[in-house]
């Protein structure tokens, strides 16, 4: 089973279509979508019908905050651009999209993984996992083999030492790393639509369950005409940069 | 595990003679119906009583091993086994002398010394252009084969800095051979190159002086000592020890990484040409530092602020890649050459460079050929057969090429494509010559620079008149 992983997709088709279309051609059979569907992008209706299709074909979805936000639950994190990108994500939604976020559980358990937005110990608390504490309590909490988690938009990967200590890692995109069972591992995936490292390339991992390989991954994508379509729909100017530069 | 011995089998493997019983792995020859194989096989003991770090040391020892491009100056890994159901590795016997054997009878002779550690220091090298640190280096890890090359064997301990460190977290206690340990290494430093440096230093002062430059450290206090002492100037133990030798020695040997030599390269070519060696007081240095230096540099210790580890060779993502897209329906020698000419600057400004070796042809449903070479698999393989004669003057090493025969009916789009998936970082193709037939397909080069994701080079063959 190789299962390809997505966060932080952000209502960006160009960049979750050319992860995917990277992640089938070498051959994953399974998805996940790890929140933060929409928010910031221009393309909140396409990127969920997208995401709806796979699901209905068995991926796991899970809802993030902007998620939630569109929704209208209020999220006080949020900053003023995305305010204004959420208020415009909500006007564009239809019953069928609202329908099919209302549906999306907060975390997922599947046999030895778990799938969540954000810290596997309160999902709904959207905590950013970005110290080893966090790291620790979000494995501790999630109990399993393999949490896969976004909401923190650059790669890393957390792995259990002997002593119950996370160990951080930066990965190599590209490069497999061996993840063995008799570990956990904690794997924040990256964002696909919106990374904010300076490299304007997007992110996912691939997780090959039979090989026991996790291989993160950054692929190149048309960002011209995401960012070009964030100024058609009058979205903040920041954002639409913000694709192009990677920052 | 402990069952385990000559004429058992573990995956269809058999084993034969026990080579090696150590504190953390078993090593036997592995042997077939006609008597022993050129390979070995290393079990981890795991198990009751056993320590953590052996199996930790299984798995960073295959994830080493399996991501070092082959090589001569380590074994080839060439099977393993699941680290849950039953853990080992296969790997290519080296037939060889270990550095132990010309240990045992230092002090030895200079040039010998100079050989030796000149072969020792390039396979470092190697090591760390791959962001490999060794951090184990001691005599009984390190074998010569009988063309003097060096092979490092044992990766249980090593850092690759693409991979998740698994031992760092075993750091509570220094892991490693305390003898040859490098000042950083103590502290729990585990990415810097110039540790292996530190630990060769150890190897050619013990084999120029027949002395251990720290003794045997029984204790961590001990282990400790060398962040602020120097060790007894070698020639204060062989007066007859050349200067130049002893200044390599010292050097390798400096407490703070950024003092010593920058690469395991230069230490080969120092080695290699003594004539050339710098002398500085290092190599006249007649006895250790003063009582009131070790009081300064004691002090200092206490607060010892390793070296930052030097950034890894490469940049974000794999190695850069060329590809070059080759016409091969007629064959040109002219374009052909131009084109290699191109690849060979290239290579020379980026040693990391791999080149993709691409050709574009009409799908197989095109064909309609009876004779072997018309059938799909024939026509590949005589493509792919083009492909490697075209490359092989480069003389890269193979796992820095790569073949590709794509089939479609639109040459430039498939090269584009291509480009894209694969993260292309520049293309080389032939230009159409006026007045010939187009090289690859008429129009071809112009669509791939149009719409290409990187840069592309459209060589053409200087005319003859």
């Amino acid at each position: 089973m190789k299962l390809a992983l997505f966060a932080d997709i952000h209502s960006n088709l160009e960049a979750i279509t050319a992860c995917i279309a990277h992640a089938q051609a070498l051959g994953a059979d399974r998805y996940a979508f790890l929140g933060d569907l929409v928010g910031y992008g221009a393309d909140p209706v396409a990127v969920l019908d997208l995401i709806e299709q796979h699901a209905a074909k068995g991926a796991v979805v899970v809802l993030g905050n902007h998620d939630a936000a569109a929704l209208g639950h209020p999220d006080d994190t949020l900053k003023s651009n995305a305010r204004t990108a959420i208020a415009w994500t909500q006007a564009q939604l239809g019953a069928k999209q609202r329908a099919f976020l209302e549906g999306l559980p907060l975390i997922v358990r599947d046999d030895n993984r778990v799938f969540v937005h954000a810290s596997a110990a309160a999902p709904e608390q959207w905590i950013y996992v970005t110290s080893l504490r966090e790291a620790e309590e979000s494995i501790k909490a999630g109990n399993a083999g393999y949490i896969f988690s976004g909401h923190v938009h650059e790669q890393k990967l957390f792995y259990m030492g002997a002593d119950g200590r996370p160990m951080p890692f930066r990965p190599v995109p590209g490069t497999p790393i061996p993840t063995g069972k008799h570990r956990q591992w904690l794997a924040i995936v990256g964002s696909a639509g919106q990374p904010r490292d300076r490299i304007n390339k997007a992110c996912y991992a691939l997780a090959d369950f039979d090989r026991g390989r996790l291989t993160f991954f950054r692929v190149a994508y048309d960002h011209d005409s995401a960012a070009q379509k964030v100024r058609s729909a009058g979205l903040p100017e920041r954002l639409a940069r913000r694709l192009e530069r990677g920052a | 595990m402990d069952e385990l011995g000559p004429g058992s089998e573990i995956d269809g493997f058999r084993l034969g003679e026990i080579m090696h019983m150590g504190s953390m792995a078993s090593i036997y020859r592995l042997s077939g119906r006609d008597g022993p194989l050129p390979l070995i096989i290393k079990i981890p003991r795991l198990g009751a009583g056993e320590r953590a770090v052996n199996v930790i040391a299984f798995e960073v020892c295959r994830m080493v091993l399996g991501a070092l491009a082959q090589g001569p100056h380590h074994p080839t890994l060439v099977a393993f086994g699941d680290v849950e159901t039953t853990p080992y590795l296969v790997m290519e016997y080296v037939e060889g002398v270990r550095l132990n054997d010309w240990v045992q009878r230092a002090p030895i002779a200079p040039e010998e010394i100079a050989r030796l550690g000149a072969a020792l220091a390039l396979a470092l090298h190697d090591l760390h252009r791959q962001d490999v640190v060794h951090l184990d280096l001691k005599p009984t890890n390190v074998l010569y084969r009988p063309t003097g090359v060096a092979v490092l064997i044992d990766f249980g301990l090593a850092h690759h800095s693409h991979y998740p460190d698994l031992l760092a977290e075993e750091l509570r206690f220094p892991v490693g051979n305390w003898v040859y340990m490098a000042p950083e290494q103590v502290l729990g430093v585990r990415c810097d190159p110039r540790s292996d440096i530190y630990a060769l230093g150890g190897i050619l002062y013990e084999l120029a002086t027949g002395h251990l430059p720290f003794g045997k450290p029984s204790t961590v206090a001990q282990l400790r000592r060398r962040l602020y002492r120097d060790p007894v100037p070698p020639r204060a133990l062989v007066t007859d020890l050349p200067a130049w030798l002893q200044e390599i020695i010292l050097d390798c040997l400096e407490i703070d990484a950024r003092d010593r030599y920058a690469s395991a390269a230069d230490v080969a070519f120092d080695l290699a040409n003594p004539g050339q060696v710098e002398l500085t007081e290092r190599g006249s240095r007649e006895r250790r530092a003063s009582w009131a230096m070790l009081m300064r540099r004691w002090v200092r210790a206490r607060k010892f602020e390793p070296a930052p580890c030097p950034p890894p060779s490469t940049r974000i993502g794999p190695a850069p890649i060329v590809l070059v897209a080759l016409g091969l329906t007629q064959s040109d020698e002219a374009l052909f050459e131009a084109l290699r000419d191109a690849a060979r600057h290239l290579i020379a400004a980026e040693d990391r460079y791999r080149v993709a070796c691409v050709t574009v042809v009409p799908p197989a449903a095109a064909l309609s050929g009876e004779r072997y070479e018309d059938t799909a698999t024939g026509r590949h393989i005589k493509h792919l057969v083009n492909l490697r004669r075209w490359a092989k003057p480069l003389e890269l090493p193979e796992e820095r090429l790569t073949y590709h025969v794509l089939e479609s009916e639109k040459p430039a789009a498939a090269l584009i494509d291509y480009a894209k998936m694969n993260e292309v970082d520049q293309i080389l193709m032939g230009a159409p010559r006026s007045g010939a037939p187009a090289r690859l397909f008429p129009g071809v080069s112009a669509q791939v620079v149009a719409e290409a994701p990187c840069s592309v080079t459209v060589v053409r063959p200087r005319s003859e008149n």
